[in-house]
């Protein structure tokens, strides 16, 4: 399939359909993989890495999960396409930096994407919608072991998979889930549960990785170490502290809704009110204002289908999605319109919160603000 | 663990980074991490008071001319970009590593997933290295029997390693 097929087709894993998928987006978990005694891509000559390229290439679009798959050189994309699969968390913004001699492969629900010659020769990864970390490590695992059926990976029995750099070397793997913590961002907890998950090995990031801002409340949680532990052993651990957060989150909503019912129907309701009503908004503001809808719909102020719409928005009102929809360039002005219509356009059908009938007022009125 | 910079509160704060081949690691309480500007998600540029508190660190080496011999990368090329040449500079910069790995991981031995190709070659290279070993000490111990059959061992072994034709 070619890159307009691909992005027309809907990103499996912002179906909202997961295990936990109130609080947990996604999961992911990637690998990183070097051949033998080839210059890693940083290092390597130009046709050395397009050589490197013509060799793992086939060997990727052959594999079975690939069987519908969108295959191509970097140089071939344009800029926006590949921001557009950096939005949908398909490849790094390292990646989207590359031209020749680097390739990408993509399945077809999206789930699965091979990035070659990114910092490694090869950086796999699978993603999936809520939190299912083990699912998605046994579904990359089991493409890492058809991949070294065909590739000769660099490997050494003492340091493991070696790689570019040395965060990575060993399992290679970093495993992450993408979390959703508007609670915990409005009652100041963040902070203490990203020192908690950091004294466990584990990083929080925001929306995009590293030095990214938490858009929208999201946060990424990964592991930080690739040597000296199983690779079960990281994801057990990792899953385990996803859940803690998860309920950490449950608390305080309920704990927010108890002492504080007015600052979230505020909130809930001006998210709702602005985002029904602007005709121009940036994306910054989109993604905070749908992360504030996303928790009205986990409180039944919205209906449980407006979910997937939310989750959608959150993905389309990025800036390149916006570009790519709008069929056009757009100077910044006119994406914030083109942004601010197409949430009106989605949103039509969603009702004002119902928060009068399901929280009447008269309970729970001692709140400080 | 105590924080770095006043040595008196818990650190909850750890940032680590490579930059220009150095690997900088700093413990910081929340006080002090605030204090030196550095928030969370927010990219920082913590060159600074990293060298100020005297944490930097790089690959040791005692002859800094060392080169890959496969691909050319050199201590000086690391230092530069944080990253490796190729698989066997692995080997080349092995010694220098090690103090890095340690500081950066669990530990520095690699305890997971063995390619399915190189485990069958893997275990009988350990294997041989660890016959070797007690050949040695056969040997120093003059117990010269013992040592032959050792050493008939490790020649099976080996001739098994070729008839497979890969390579670890």
């Amino acid at each position: 399939m070619n890159i307009e097929e691909l992005l027309r087709n809907p990103t499996e894993w912002v179906k909202a359909d997961g295990p936990h998928c109130r609080i947990v987006l996604s999961s992911r978990v990637r690998l990183a993989r070097n051949l033998r005694s080839i210059p890693f891509p940083g290092w390597a000559k130009k046709a050395d890495r397009q050589k490197t390229l013509e060799s793992i290439q086939p060997v990727v679009e052959k594999l079975m999960e690939m069987n519908d798959c969108f295959s191509d050189s970097m140089d071939n994309l344009i800029a926006i396409d590949k921001q557009v699969l950096v939005e949908r968390h398909l490849i790094s913004r390292e990646h989207a930096a590359k031209n020749v001699g680097s390739g990408i492969v993509v399945n077809s629900p999206e789930t699965l994407s091979v990035m070659i010659n990114e910092e490694d020769h090869l950086r796999m990864q699978a993603i999936k919608s809520g939190l299912q970390i083990k699912s998605v490590f046994k579904m990359i695992d089991k493409v890492d072991t058809e991949l070294e059926e065909h590739l000769d990976f660099a490997f050494s029995p003492r340091l493991g998979y070696l790689t570019a750099c040395p965060t990575n070397v060993g399992t290679g793997m970093r495993g992450s889930a993408m979390v959703h913590l508007p609670a915990m961002v409005l009652s100041d907890q963040v902070n203490q549960v990203v020192q908690a998950v950091n004294k466990l090995g584990l990083a929080v990031r925001g929306l995009y990785g590293e030095g990214t801002e938490a858009l929208g409340n999201v946060f990424q949680v990964s592991n930080q170490t690739t040597l000296g532990e199983k690779e079960l052993d990281v994801i057990d651990r990792l899953s385990k502290v996803i859940l803690q957060i998860v309920e950490h989150e449950e608390n305080a909503r309920i704990t927010l809704l108890e002492k504080k019912p007015r600052v979230v129907y505020d909130q809930v309701g001006r998210a709702y009110g602005t985002l029904t009503n602007a005709r121009t908004i940036s994306s910054k503001e989109a993604l905070n204002l749908l992360s504030l809808v996303r928790m009205g719909v986990d409180l039944e102020f919205f209906p449980a289908v407006a979910r997937g719409t939310v989750d959608e928005l959150f993905i389309a009102s990025q800036p390149a999605h916006v570009q790519k929809a709008a069929e056009r360039k757009l100077t910044a002005e006119e994406r914030d319109v083109f942004r601010a219509d197409l949430i009106r356009e989605r949103l039509k059908n969603l009702p004002k919160p119902q928060i009068e009938e399901t929280r009447p007022p008269g309970g729970g009125q001692t709140q400080v603000s | 663990m105590h924080c770095d910079n006043c040595k008196k509160n818990e650190a909850t704060v750890h940032l680590t980074k490579i930059e220009g081949g150095k690997m900088l690691k700093v413990d910081l309480c929340e006080a002090c991490s605030k204090a030196k500007g550095i928030e969370e998600g927010a990219g920082f540029s913590p060159a600074d008071f990293f060298g100020e508190l005297g944490l930097a660190a790089s690959i040791k080496t005692d002859s800094p001319d060392v080169k890959c011999p496969v691909c050319g990368f050199t201590q000086a090329d690391f230092k530069k970009t944080g990253r490796l040449g190729c698989s066997a500079c692995w080997e080349t910069f092995e010694e220098g590593l090690a103090s890095l790995l340690k500081a950066m991981h669990k530990s520095d031995r690699h305890v997971g997933k063995v390619p399915g190709k190189a485990a069958h070659t893997i275990v009988i290279s350990e294997r041989i290295k660890e016959l070797a070993r007690d050949l040695e000490k056969a040997v120093s111990a003059e117990k010269y029997e013992e040592a032959a059959q050792i050493r008939d061992q490790i020649r099976d072994l080996e001739s098994k390693l070729k008839t497979t034709g890969s390579v670890a």
